[in-house]
């Protein structure tokens, strides 16, 4: 046999025309994959833009989360205007909306409010406020928008049937909700992947246990178990400890779906020659499902996780929407939407669903990039 | 290549059992087993190439991967430098891990596609904490040279490369940690025929200058007509024929080895053998019920009722055949060329 020793080249690569492709890390490779799914991206910036409206809530929100106003209960949106023409001076420029003018039925005692363009409410950008603390450090009196005087009444959404500003409690309950969805979707996961990984790893009779306690859990119908552990929390506890114990309950039905899944990507991979030749490195076992195994599908998980956070938002609003999970003072879109789930009241006051409408548009944000990360997920699939 | 020298050997194999439960009753006790090596004995000497042939199934891989650790022996020992491998407790197992390494079959499954050549080459240093930093780098860039790679591809991921690069990293790997033995289960396989040529030859050159010992595992008798020094043919768990190359591949002794060889192409239509090809029926033995006598006697064409079906065959002047006296077989002349 004669053959000439030729140095290697990677002519693959340079078959691809250049060595981005391949030089490129699993992250680079996955975003520009990403960046061709238009639905997902405008998602992407929809919770990049929820994001930032959690981390400086107070900010955003033109009143503090207990702010009440009973002069205007279940007062109507105002609609923000650019100028004015019925005032003294006949046209004029500036930003405002109208105020109230609130008329009582004699027989049924309830108000109804119209607006009233003679009563004119100023209204600014960067007004000054309701004090606040962000991040409960940095002490400021700012937001974003709000009337000129702090008492007059300036409700762009409406009001609550307590008097309280729709859009301010809104924001405030974005970050209740979607924070209830991450924590508790990584709290899921946490528990999923691990155990999920030692059971697809090791097999035998460990795997038969996890499998038998995941079937459990799954054979448990999830509503009347959240209920049934939401009940049990004493009435009397701070909103904070209410709040962390409806989060790890969530999680604790959630996590046996992940679970599944992460064993079977273990055990599929556990007969791969390179599980074993990391073993035969001298990985430890741990190394070799955490730092071998687990990269393998780690863009797997983060689209499963995106994709399981909306069940997670969607579970909180409906065990806070029935009373077992948040109570006010704390809110939530399902705290909120509890306001609409009388009729008498929705018929007159019909702006109280839209939390409902905020938790549509999010649950189906989360769920696009979802989908274009699952997609995105294995770059290397050609 | 260079010729046995030393007398001592490297690595004894003495009776090994590989068995693996296939069934188990209610209490959890096996019923069942598949017998993948029953009672193998081997010897490996310092510097030397032993080819281990056979069929698929026929328990080869399952012999490597017991060798390096991969895989629990059910009796039966492997020795080497004075330690029953078989034995060994959990901590002192690095030690021989280093020693003993193996080249994967399947270069594709056996690189993580999620890791750079950097941390492939480089994970038996980085898991053990042996080297680290700009040490780790020096190392992993020397062992590519070393098989042909550049350095420069460190940071690409083995999906831009191809089957013989990545058996290139898959060497470098099991090389860098410094081994004496290396069992290299059918590391060419895979291969198209020219990058066959140059990784056996990068083999060779990385015995020659390391001064390493291989268990070559083939099914491809003329891949290991090339590399090996000494020949094992293995049958249904057992090793059936065991002899030097040349003398093997001129004149076998085991019926079996005649029709693994009868096998392989010949492309010089003069050299061809005058019996042409031995077709085996296609009837391997249930491996969960080993027969008695010969286990190649169902499918053998010299096999006599009586003689062969009965009664342990032993393996005498290396080949397990008890009419292996009075058979004249057919080998294929050693090839010329080289």
């Amino acid at each position: 046999m004669t053959v000439k020793e030729t140095e290697a080249s990677p002519e693959s690569a340079g078959a691809e025309g250049n060595g981005r492709r391949a030089t490129a890390s699993q992250r680079q490779l996955v975003w520009w994959s990403f960046k061709k799914h238009r639905l997902a991206l405008v998602s992407a910036w929809v919770l990049g833009f929820m994001l930032v409206v959690i981390a400086f809530c107070e900010f955003f929100a033109p009143f503090d989360d207990r702010h009440r106003d009973s002069e205007y209960t279940t007062a109507p949106p105002q609609v923000l205007k650019l100028w004015d023409t019925d005032g003294p001076d006949g046209f004029q420029w500036g930003l405002h909306v109208d105020g109230y003018t609130s008329e009582q039925d004699p027989r049924s005692l309830r108000i109804t409010y119209e607006a009233n363009p003679e009563d004119r409410v100023d209204v600014g950008f960067f007004v000054k406020g309701e004090e606040y603390e962000l991040f409960g450090l940095i002490p400021w009196d700012r937001h974003l928008i709000g009337p000129e005087d702090p008492e007059d009444p300036m409700y762009l959404l409406g009001t609550t049937t307590d008097g309280q500003d729709l859009l301010s409690q809104l924001v405030y309950a974005t970050r209740v909700s979607a924070s209830v969805g991450v924590i508790g979707v990584l709290l899921a996961f946490a528990l999923g992947i691990v155990l999920g990984a030692i059971s697809g790893y090791f097999g035998g009779w460990i795997d038969n246990v996890i499998q038998r306690v995941i079937e459990l859990f799954m054979a448990v119908p999830s509503i009347p178990l959240w209920l049934g552990l939401a009940a049990a929390l004493p009435a009397d506890m701070s909103p904070v400890t209410r709040y962390f114990i409806i989060t790890t309950i969530l999680a604790l039905v959630a996590w046996t779906g992940l679970a599944r899944e992460v064993r079977g990507r273990f055990l599929a991979l556990r007969g791969e020659e390179f599980v074993t030749s990391a073993l035969l490195d001298g990985s430890s076992r741990r190394r070799v499902m955490f730092r071998h195994m687990l990269p393998s599908f780690s863009s797997h998980i983060i689209a499963a996780l995106s994709l399981s956070i909306p069940s997670m938002i969607l579970a909180e609003t409906a065990l806070s929407w029935l009373g077992l999970g948040l109570r006010p003072p704390a809110v939530s879109w399902g705290v909120q939407l509890q306001d609409a789930s009388k009729w008498s009241v929705l018929s007159g006051a019909p702006w109280l669903l839209i939390p409902g409408l905020v938790v549509v548009i999010v649950v189906l944000a989360f769920n696009f990039v979802g989908d274009g990360m699952r997609d995105a997920a294995d770059p290397y699939k050609h | 290549m260079s010729e046995t020298a030393s007398s001592e050997p490297m690595l004894e194999i003495n009776d090994l059992h590989i068995r693996f439960p296939v069934r188990r009753n209610m209490l959890g006790r096996v019923t069942v087993e598949n017998h993948a090596v029953s009672g193998v004995d081997l010897t490996l000497m310092p510097g030397e190439t032993l080819g281990l042939v056979g069929e698929s199934g026929c328990g080869k891989t399952t012999l490597g991967r017991t060798i390096v650790g991969a895989q629990q022996a059910t009796s039966g020992s492997i020795v080497y430098d004075g330690r029953d491998l078989t034995q060994l407790k959990n901590r002192e197992k690095g030690r021989y891990r280093r020693q003993i390494r193996m080249v994967f079959q399947d270069p594709f499954s056996s690189l993580n596609p999620r890791m750079t050549l950097r941390q492939i080459i480089g994970d038996p240093l980085v898991a053990t904490g042996e080297a680290k930093g700009a040490e780790l780098e020096d190392r992993v860039a020397e062992m590519m040279r070393k098989v042909g790679l550049s350095p420069d591809y460190m940071d690409r991921y083995p999906h831009a490369f191809s089957g013989g690069q990545r058996q290139r990293v898959n060497i470098a790997r099991a090389l860098i940690v410094g081994p004496k033995l290396v069992v290299a289960d059918e590391p060419v396989s895979a291969l198209d025929v020219s990058v066959r040529a140059q990784i056996l030859n990068l083999l060779r050159e990385l015995q020659a200058e390391f001064g390493l010992t291989y268990l070559f595992i083939s099914h491809d008798l003329s891949v290991v007509e090339n590399i090996a020094d000494r020949v094992a043919v293995m049958y249904f768990g057992k090793i059936v024929e065991l002899a030097d190359t040349a003398e093997l591949y001129e004149k076998p002794s085991h019926p079996y080895t005649e029709a693994l060889m009868s096998a392989v192409p010949i492309p010089d239509p003069s050299r061809r053998g005058r019996t042409g090809r031995v077709l085996l029926p296609d009837d391997l033995p249930d491996p969960t019920k080993p027969p008695p006598g010969c286990a190649f006697a169902s499918r053998c064409r010299y096999a006599e009722a009586g003689r062969c079906d009965t009664g342990e065959v032993d393996f005498v002047d290396g080949v397990r055949c008890v009419r292996s006296e009075e058979l004249e077989l057919q080998g294929i002349a050693k090839t010329d060329a080289q």
